[in-house]
C-alpha cells in the first residue's frame, strides 16, 4: 500500500475547545473517487481545507506521494498538484472566465519564470520574483507562444461544459449565474491537470439537470484516469459516482467502504441517511 | 514616579480615542479618519466656552459632548451611510475628507492660533510619598475610567449595547433578525465622537493649550494604541492607549520632544511584526468564505485608444508654447505627484493592497538623491536610479513581515512604516539635517546641461512620468497583471491555484516604492529643499486619493486624479485660508459622487451610451 497518492493519517482539529475533526485517516488510490459524507457540521469541508493547507491541523500528517505536505502553504500543495473548489464557490469576480482558468495555471507555469527553486527562500525570492517582472515588460518569443498554447488550452478546458461557458468566454465572472461560477472554478481547478482534485460540494444550488451535467463530466473525468476527493451532500451523485465513500459524524470516522457497503451500514443510517434511504434503496 | 503619571495621563486620553475608533471598527470595519477632527474641535469648544464664556468644568464637558455626539451622527450621515456598498477605502478617504472640512472650519470659528486653556483645577495640590500631583490628573482618569467603564455597562447590559455586539460579529445576521444595523453604526459614530470631544477637553487643560490642528497626530496615535491593543477590542484599546502614552512620557523624558512619533510609529511596526492581531486580538484565521451574490463588479477601467493616449500626450507636450511660467512650474508639480500616485496603483490598484506610508518612499527617494547630489557630487540620474532603488530596498525590509496580513492591518501596517521614515528623518540629524532641512538642491542635469527653467523642469517631469506610465500599463495587462488580480480579489483562491500571496504583494509594493522614490528624486529638484515635515501621513494619503480618484485599476487615473487635487487648488493659492477647506470639500463630494474613481467603467454612463448606440443602429436599419 506504498502507492497511495493521498494519505490522511489521525487528523485533528480544535477550534477553542471545540474538537471538529476527531482522528481522521484514510487513503485514496491514485485513480480512484472517494467520496466525505456526514451531516452538517461534522468536519467534511475542516478535512478539506487541513489537506489542501488553507488550515492547520493541531496533529496528524497528510502525505501526497509520499511527500508529507502537512503544515505547508496552499501554493505549495498547488504545486504538488492538489488543486480545489470551495464550498461556497471562489471564482474570482472581476477578471473574465478566461482569466479565471489561467489563474488555474500558475502552479504548472515555468515559461517567463525563471529560477523556481529560489522562490521559497525570503530575501533571495526576489531575484526570480524581479526576473519575472522583466520578461512580463518584454515577454520573449517563447513566453508569447507560451500564452497562445494557455489560451488554446482555456478553450479545450471550457469546451468540457459544453455550451455553457465556451460562449462566456470573455465575461466577467461576477455577471455569471451560480452554476457557471460552479463550472468556472471547477475549470480553474481542472487546467493544470491536477494528480489530486478536491471538490467541495460541486453541486450546492444546482437544479436536477445542471447535477446531472456535472455528474457526466465527472464521470467522464474519472474514466480518464482522475483522482478525485469530493465532499457532497447529493447522495445519488455520491453513489454512482464513488469507488469508496467515508462517513463523518462529529470528526469522526463512522463507516468507510463502497457506496454499497456503506449504504447498508445501520451506524450511517442511524446517523445521517435515515431508514428511508436505506430501506428505498434495497427494495 | 512624575513620568509614570504623566504617560498614565496621557494615556488615559489615548485610551479614550482608541476605545472610539475600535468600537467603530468593530461595529462597521471602517477605520473612521475624523476622529482626530473630532478630538481638535472638542478642545476649541472646550477653550472657547471655558476662557472666553467662563463656564464651569462640568458643564464644558456636558456642551462639549452633546455637541461632539451630534457631529459623529453627521459624520455618519454625510459620510459613511452613502458608501455603505463601496469599497472600505473610499469611506476612509470620505472620513479623511471630513477631518479636513472640520479642521479648517474649526480654524475659520475659533483662530488658527494655538489658544491658552484655562487650567481650571489644582495642579500640584497633593503630596503622596514624596511626589507631587493635582486634582487635575486624578479627575483627568477619573473621567476616562467613568465614561469607559459606562460604554462597558452599556454594550454589556442594554438592549443598544447587545445590538451593537450583535453587529460587530455578523452584519448580515443582525440585520435579518430586525436589529437596525444603520441606527447601531450611527450610535458608535455618536458614542465615539463623544468620547473623543471629552478627550479633548482634557488634553487641552492638562497641556494648558490648544490648536484647531492639533487633531491629525492624536487621531492617528489613537489608531496606534487601537492597533497595538487589537482592533476591535475595547479592553485591547485601553491597555493599547496606556501602553503607548507610558511609553512615550518615557521616550520624551529621556530624548526629548521629537522621538514622540519615532516611538508612537515604531512599537506599531514592532506589534504588527510580532504579533499582528494586537495584544489582546486575534487575526482571524481564514476569512469567511464569500457567498455568492454579494460580490459586485467594481468597475473595470476604461482602455484609451492608442491614438487618443498619442493626442493626449501630444498635448501636454505642447502646453509650453500657450502657457506661461506658473502654470508649468505647477504642471511639473502635477505630474510628479501623478508618478507619485502611480505607486499605490501597482500596490493597490493591481495587487488590492491599499497602502498608506508611500510618504515614507518618497521622503527616502527625496533624501538619497538630494544627498548624493549634494554631499558626493553625484550626476542627478545616476542618483535619480539610486533613488528609486534605496526606496524600495527601504520599504520592502520594514514591511516585509507584514504581507501575510490582508486589508487594513496592511494599511495600519503600510501606515506606520511611512509615518516612521518621515519621524527617522527628523531623528537623524548627522544625515538628513533634521528638522532644519536640506537647503539648494541644484536642478536635474541633462548632457550636462542644468535643467532650471520652468519649460524644462515640466518636460522632464512628464516625459519620466509617460515612460513609467507606459511601463506600469505594460506590467497591468501582463501575465503578471493577472497574477496579482487574483490576489487581490481572492487571496485565498489566489493560494490555493498555486499563487504565492506574500511574494506578489510584496513585489507590487516594491516596485511602487522604486516609483515613489524616482518621484521623491523628481520633487526634491523642483522645490530645491527638504524638511521632515514635508513627508507626513497627509502626503501618503493624498497619493491614495489621486489614484483612487482617478480610478485605481487604472494607470491614467492618477493623471486625472493629480491634475484635480494638485493642479486646481494651486490655482486656489489667493485665497489661502480657504483653500484647505475647498479641497476637503472636493474631496468628500468626488468620493461620494464617484467611489469607484472617475476613469473606471460605470453602469449608468455605460447604460445610457449603450442606448445611444442602439438608437442610432435603429435609425440605419430604417433609413
Amino acid at each position: 500500500m506504498t502507492d497511495a497518492l493521498l494519505r490522511v493519517a489521525g487528523l485533528t482539529k480544535r477550534f477553542g475547545g471545540l474538537t471538529v475533526v476527531d482522528g481522521v485517516s484514510f487513503e485514496i488510490q491514485p485513480g480512484e473517487v472517494v467520496s466525505i459524507i456526514g451531516p452538517n457540521g461534522s468536519g467534511k469541508t475542516t478535512t478539506l481545507n487541513i489537506i489542501s493547507g488553507v488550515l492547520r491541523a493541531a496533529s496528524g500528517t497528510v502525505e501526497l506521494d509520499g511527500k508529507r505536505i502537512t503544515g505547508r502553504r496552499p501554493y505549495e500543495i498547488a504545486h504538488l498538484g492538489l488543486t480545489r473548489t470551495f464550498q461556497n464557490g471562489r471564482v474570482i469576480g472581476n477578471l473574465t472566465v478566461a482569466d479565471n482558468v489561467l489563474v488555474g495555471l500558475e502552479s504548472v507555469q515555468t515559461v517567463g519564470r525563471p529560477f523556481p527553486r529560489l522562490r521559497g527562500i525570503p530575501g533571495i525570492r526576489w531575484i526570480p520574483l524581479l526576473a519575472e517582472t522583466g520578461s512580463a515588460l518584454v515577454p520573449s518569443r517563447k513566453r508569447r507562444r507560451q500564452d497562445a498554447a494557455d489560451a488554446e488550452h482555456v478553450s479545450s478546458e471550457l469546451a468540457r461544459f459544453g455550451s455553457r461557458l465556451a460562449p462566456r468566454r470573455d465575461q466577467y465572472a461576477y455577471s455569471l449565474s451560480y452554476a457557471n461560477r460552479r463550472r468556472t472554478e471547477i475549470a480553474r481547478a481542472l487546467v493544470a491537470a491536477p494528480r489530486l482534485l478536491v471538490l467541495d460540494e460541486p453541486t450546492a444550488g444546482m437544479n436536477q439537470t445542471e447535477t446531472a451535467e456535472v455528474l457526466q463530466q465527472l464521470l467522464e473525468l474519472k474514466a480518464a484516469g482522475q483522482t478525485i476527493l469530493l465532499v457532497e451532500h447529493k447522495l445519488d451523485l455520491v453513489m454512482t459516482l464513488s469507488d469508496r465513500v467515508l462517513v463523518l459524524d462529529d470528526g469522526h470516522v463512522i463507516a468507510h467502504g463502497t457506496p454499497d457497503e456503506v449504504r447498508r451500514d445501520p451506524r450511517v443510517i442511524e446517523a445521517y441517511l435515515g431508514k428511508a434511504f436505506a430501506e428505498g434503496n434495497d427494495a | 514616579m512624575d513620568i509614570l503619571l504623566a504617560g498614565v495621563v496621557s494615556g488615559s486620553t489615548y485610551a479614550l480615542l482608541a476605545v472610539g475608533v475600535s468600537l467603530i471598527f468593530g461595529v462597521s470595519n471602517i477605520v473612521n479618519f475624523a476622529t482626530g477632527a473630532v478630538f481638535a474641535v472638542g478642545g476649541m469648544l472646550g477653550w472657547f466656552l471655558a476662557a472666553v464664556l467662563a463656564w464651569p468644568l462640568w458643564a464644558v464637558l456636558l456642551a462639549v459632548v452633546a455637541f461632539t455626539s451630534l457631529l459623529g451622527w453627521v459624520i455618519f450621515l454625510v459620510a459613511v451611510r452613502p458608501l455603505r456598498t463601496a469599497p472600505g477605502i473610499a469611506v476612509l478617504l470620505a472620513t479623511f475628507a471630513v477631518g479636513i472640512i472640520l479642521d479648517n472650519t474649526s480654524q475659520r470659528v475659533f483662530g488658527a492660533e494655538t489658544r491658552r486653556f484655562p487650567s481650571l483645577l489644582e495642579r500640584s495640590n497633593f503630596e503622596l510619598w514624596g511626589f507631587r500631583f493635582g486634582t487635575i490628573a486624578l479627575v483627568i482618569i477619573g473621567v476616562s475610567v467613568v465614561c469607559v467603564a459606562l460604554l462597558a455597562w452599556v454594550l454589556a447590559r442594554t438592549r443598544i449595547g447587545r445590538a451593537i455586539r450583535a453587529t460587530s460579529q455578523d452584519r448580515d445576521a443582525a440585520a435579518q433578525m430586525g436589529i437596525p444595523v444603520d441606527r447601531v453604526q450611527a450610535y458608535s459614530f455618536v458614542i465615539a465622537s463623544g468620547l473623543g470631544g471629552v478627550a479633548g477637553v482634557l488634553v487641552g487643560m492638562y497641556f494648558s493649550n490648544v490648536s484647531p490642528t492639533m487633531g491629525f497626530m492624536a487621531g492617528i496615535q489613537a489608531f496606534a494604541a487601537a492597533t497595538i491593543g487589537g482592533l476591535g477590542s475595547l479592553p485591547g484599546a485601553i491597555v493599547g492607549g496606556l501602553i503607548l502614552g507610558i511609553a512615550e512620557a518615557f521616550g520624551v523624558a529621556l530624548w526629548g520632544d521629537s522621538v514622540r512619533q519615532l516611538i508612537t510609529f515604531g512599537s506599531l511596526i514592532l506589534v504588527l511584526w510580532v504579533r499582528p492581531g494586537g495584544i489582546l486580538g486575534r487575526v482571524p484565521v481564514v476569512a469567511a468564505e464569500p457567498m455568492t451574490g454579494t460580490f459586485f463588479g467594481a468597475g473595470p477601467p476604461l482602455r484609451l485608444g492608442k491614438w487618443a493616449g498619442v493626442a493626449l500626450a501630444a498635448a501636454a507636450l505642447l502646453l509650453p508654447l500657450v502657457a506661461g511660467d506658473y502654470v508649468l512650474r505647477t504642471g511639473a508639480i502635477v505630474w510628479i505627484y501623478a508618478l507619485f500616485a502611480l505607486s499605490v496603483t501597482i500596490a493597490g490598484g493591481f495587487a488590492g493592497q491599499i497602502v498608506l506610508g508611500q510618504a515614507g518612499a518618497l521622503a527616502v527617494g527625496a533624501y538619497t538623491s538630494a544627498l548624493l547630489v549634494t554631499k558626493a557630487g553625484w550626476d542627478f540620474w545616476a542618483s535619480f536610479i539610486a533613488a528609486g532603488l534605496v526606496a524600495a530596498i527601504i520599504s520592502v525590509i520594514l514591511t516585509a513581515p507584514t504581507w501575510r496580513l490582508r486589508g487594513h492591518y496592511v494599511s495600519m501596517a503600510t501606515l506606520a512604516t511611512g509615518a516612521f521614515i518621515a519621524a527617522l528623518a527628523l531623528n537623524l540629524p548627522a544625515i538628513t539635517n533634521g528638522a532644519r532641512g536640506i537647503y539648494g538642491i541644484p536642478r536635474p542635469t541633462l548632457f550636462g546641461i542644468s535643467v532650471s527653467s520652468a519649460v524644462g523642469m515640466y518636460l522632464l517631469t512628464f516625459v519620466v512620468l509617460l515612460v513609467a506610465l507606459i511601463v506600469v500599463s505594460r506590467l497591468g495587462r501582463s501575465h503578471l497583471g493577472r497574477t496579482w488580480s487574483a490576489v487581490r480579489e481572492d487571496e485565498v483562491a489566489a493560494a490555493s491555484s498555486g499563487i504565492h500571496p506574500a511574494a506578489y504583494k510584496s513585489l507590487a509594493f516594491g516596485l511602487g516604492s522604486v516609483i515613489a522614490g524616482f518621484a521623491g528624486a523628481l520633487y526634491a529638484s523642483q522645490i530645491t529643499y527638504l524638511e521632515p515635515s514635508q513627508f507626513g501621513v497627509s502626503l501618503s494619503v493624498l497619493a491614495v486619493t489621486i489614484a483612487i480618484l482617478g480610478g485605481l485599476r487604472a494607470p491614467m487615473g492618477v493623471v486625472i486624479g493629480a491634475v484635480i487635487l494638485v493642479g486646481i487648488p494651486e490655482f486656489f493659492r489667493a485665497f489661502a485660508d480657504w483653500r484647505l477647506l475647498f479641497y476637503g470639500l472636493l474631496l468628500l463630494v468626488l468620493i461620494l459622487w464617484r467611489p469607484q474613481g472617475l476613469w473606471a467603467h460605470s453602469e449608468p454612463v455605460a447604460r445610457a451610451w449603450r442606448r445611444l448606440a442602439r438608437r442610432g443602429a435603429r435609425e440605419e436599419v430604417s433609413s
